[in-house]
């Protein structure tokens, strides 16, 4: 195991499908806290109901996959519906646990024996993603530059996941850099004073909470389609808290936080993974099994994100005098 | 004329309440606000209780009452930032009870806040933008027509500038709030507030944390805005600054109204100087027996 094939390796785990899946879940998140300062710990929830939308859609009803993708985004909206008229006119905190629990749930309801003839229980869905993979424009065989690549199939997906993120970001840009935007983001400072100045700080937290959802169910979309294959289990509660990790480490609250975030940590956990391993198995970690590595990889990321913390509370793109503004 | 009129000169405060009573509940020539019965209780608290209450248009009036007389929640109450137990009350002629407090804010009545609410990571050029009204580019759809809003956006940004400079924070247009010191946050709160074009507005204790050299600034543009029409009810505790510039002055203790007048009248009232300074045992006046009355 040679430098060049981990830092390779890494590469093409930081820009390759998954990396973007995440990316466009946190764009989302990214809405919900950066911007508007709602505390969204179930963003899982919303990437749930957005891979069911498509596997349910097409390998139960046997609808075309475009009309998947309508329903993933439908889904996504009533979820957030869903949770935010209950919760968004009381506190934050409301909201917080509501969606702890609503993912939770969600997944435990999904791959219950009841739902079985639907969501396939936790056996999950199979073979729905062939129409995708039929309409890859792309030549056969792996493509990429240097040591970097990737087969034909990957490479379509890729396209497609940081198309998308392309386009959430120009609309994100849009949006936060309109007198909207304002709103959402003195909503974030103060919900009261926004109130108070004739603003009805429900609404734009509504639609805050279904825009960003929207980005959720898309990315769950796209992970039904890179896996092929998804079971309700792939759904845990700690994917939104590597979400959260992956936000913070970019930068809460800018444009660009939410891209570089999951982009590094895609990088960083490989690159561990691989030079843990490679250290592994030529011995020079004696004390080190393979098996190790996985734990101990998540260990290390864990580290980073502390001096992190510590060192760069704004994020790798954050502006640290106003992250430090209530801070006195 | 506006800067001609020195704060705290009685005369011009005694033209503006010509020909109205200083009892409690009395009516006004011209109210602007309207209240009958509002009764709000936490618990077995009864933190307001007012029978009836008036407040004259283009006035300064001020809202008084020891700590605990149930002047935050009567604000609140009014501003549809608190839901009252009971009670009509109308704005302008149109009835504002139950109304949500952002729908209240448009109806022309705007708050400011005791615990001032600078939006400190917004610059203070975004705090002054954010509040101007009926933004086309404020809607979700409305935001990507970039071409739909950014002549309002222009002429919203020439009258927030006007209104940074008559407050003096125009070089910190592009500053984070979060950098203002605390009275000039209470004054880009009120600059905030006038963004909303309000008829009336409503003030939570303006001066609290304020330098003192900064409150002769502040009391001039509460005099100013009187001045040019807009109707100012503000909550105080600094006796200098009430005596100095109200039009009117209305005193709370234990939840209700307990006097109102004039300056002058307020000074000599002995319901106040009980509520303020304790009624003497030995001779009970109204004062003690309210306290009784109490929870």
């Amino acid at each position: 195991m040679d430098t060049m094939t981990i830092l390779s390796l890494s590469v093409e785990t930081a820009i390759g499908p998954v990396a973007a899946i995440y990316v466009l879940a946190a764009i989302g998140l990214n809405m919900h806290f950066g911007y508007t300062g709602l505390l969204n710990f179930g963003q899982v929830g919303f990437m749930l109901v957005g891979a069911y939308g498509v596997a349910v859609s097409v390998a139960t009803f046997g609808l075309p996959l475009w009309m998947g993708f309508l329903v993933s985004l439908a889904c996504s909206v009533v979820l957030a519906l869903v949770l935010g008229i209950p919760t968004l006119r009381l506190r934050s905190d409301y909201l917080a646990i509501s969606t702890i629990a609503v993912a939770e749930v969600l997944r435990l309801v999904y791959r219950a024996e009841f739902a079985r003839p639907v969501t396939g229980g936790v056996y999950g869905r199979q073979s729905f993603a062939d129409a995708f993979y039929d309409a890859n424009p792309l030549p056969e065989g792996s493509l990429g530059v240097g040591r970097v690549d990737f087969s034909s199939d990957e490479l379509w997906l890729m396209l497609v996941c940081w198309l998308l993120v392309a386009a959430g970001l120009a609309m994100m840009a849009l949006l936060m850099n309109s007198p909207w935007g304002r709103v959402i983001k003195g909503i974030r400072e103060d919900e009261d004073a926004v109130r108070s100045l004739g603003k009805d700080a429900f609404t734009y937290k509504l639609q805050s909470l279904v825009f960003g959802g929207v980005f959720g169910g898309l990315a769950g979309a796209m992970i039904a389609l890179n896996q092929q294959n998804i079971t309700p289990d792939q759904f845990m509660p700690q994917v939104t808290f590597y979400l959260w990790a992956m936000l913070l480490l970019g930068g809460v609250g800018t444009i660009w936080g939410p891209v570089i975030g999951p982009v590094i940590m895609w990088f960083m956990l490989t690159l561990f993974d691989e030079t843990l391993r490679g250290m592994a198995s030529t011995g020079v970690l004696p004390f080190l099994a393979t098996s190790d590595s996985g734990p101990l990889r998540h260990a290390l990321v864990g580290v980073g994100l502390m001096l992190l913390i510590v060192y760069r509370p704004q994020g790798l793109v954050g502006n640290r005098k106003e992250m430090l503004v209530n801070v006195k | 004329m506006s800067s001609d009129a020195t704060p705290g000169a009685p005369e011009a405060g005694q033209d503006r309440m010509a020909g109205t009573a200083p009892e409690t509940g009395s009516a006004k020539t011209d109210p602007i606000l309207k209240a009958d019965g509002i009764r709000r209780s936490f618990g077995g608290l009864t933190a307001v209780d007012v029978e009836h209450l008036e407040v004259q248009r283009s006035t300064i009036t001020a809202l008084i009452g020891p700590n605990g007389a149930g002047k935050s929640t009567l604000f609140n109450l009014l501003t549809g930032f608190d839901r009252a137990d009971a009670g009509e009350w109308s704005f302008q002629g149109r009835r504002i009870d139950r109304m949500a407090g952002h729908k209240v804010a448009r109806q022309g009545m705007v708050r400011t806040f005791q615990l001032t609410k600078a939006l400190t990571r917004l610059t203070v050029l975004e705090n002054m933008l954010l509040a101007a009204p009926g933004q086309r580019g404020e809607r979700f759809l409305g935001a990507f027509g970039r071409w739909l809003w950014t002549g309002q956006e222009a002429a919203n940004r020439e009258r927030a500038m006007e209104l940074l400079a008559r407050f003096k924070l125009d070089a910190k247009k592009d500053d984070i709030a979060g950098s203002l010191s605390g009275g000039q946050r209470k004054l880009l709160e009120m600059a905030r507030s006038l963004m909303v074009e309000p008829s009336m507005v409503m003030l939570d204790e303006p001066m609290a944390g304020v330098n003192p050299a900064l409150v002769q600034s502040l009391l001039e543009h509460i005099t100013a805005l009187r001045d040019e029409g807009t109707t100012v009810l503000f909550v105080e505790h600094d006796m200098d600054v009430i005596m100095g510039i109200s039009d009117w002055i209305v005193v709370m203790a234990q939840g209700r109204v307990i006097a109102e007048g004039r300056p002058a009248d307020i000074r000599s009232n002995e319901h106040v100087i009980d509520a303020y300074l304790g009624a003497h045992h030995d001779e009970p006046g109204q004062g003690a027996q309210q306290k009784e009355e109490g929870p």
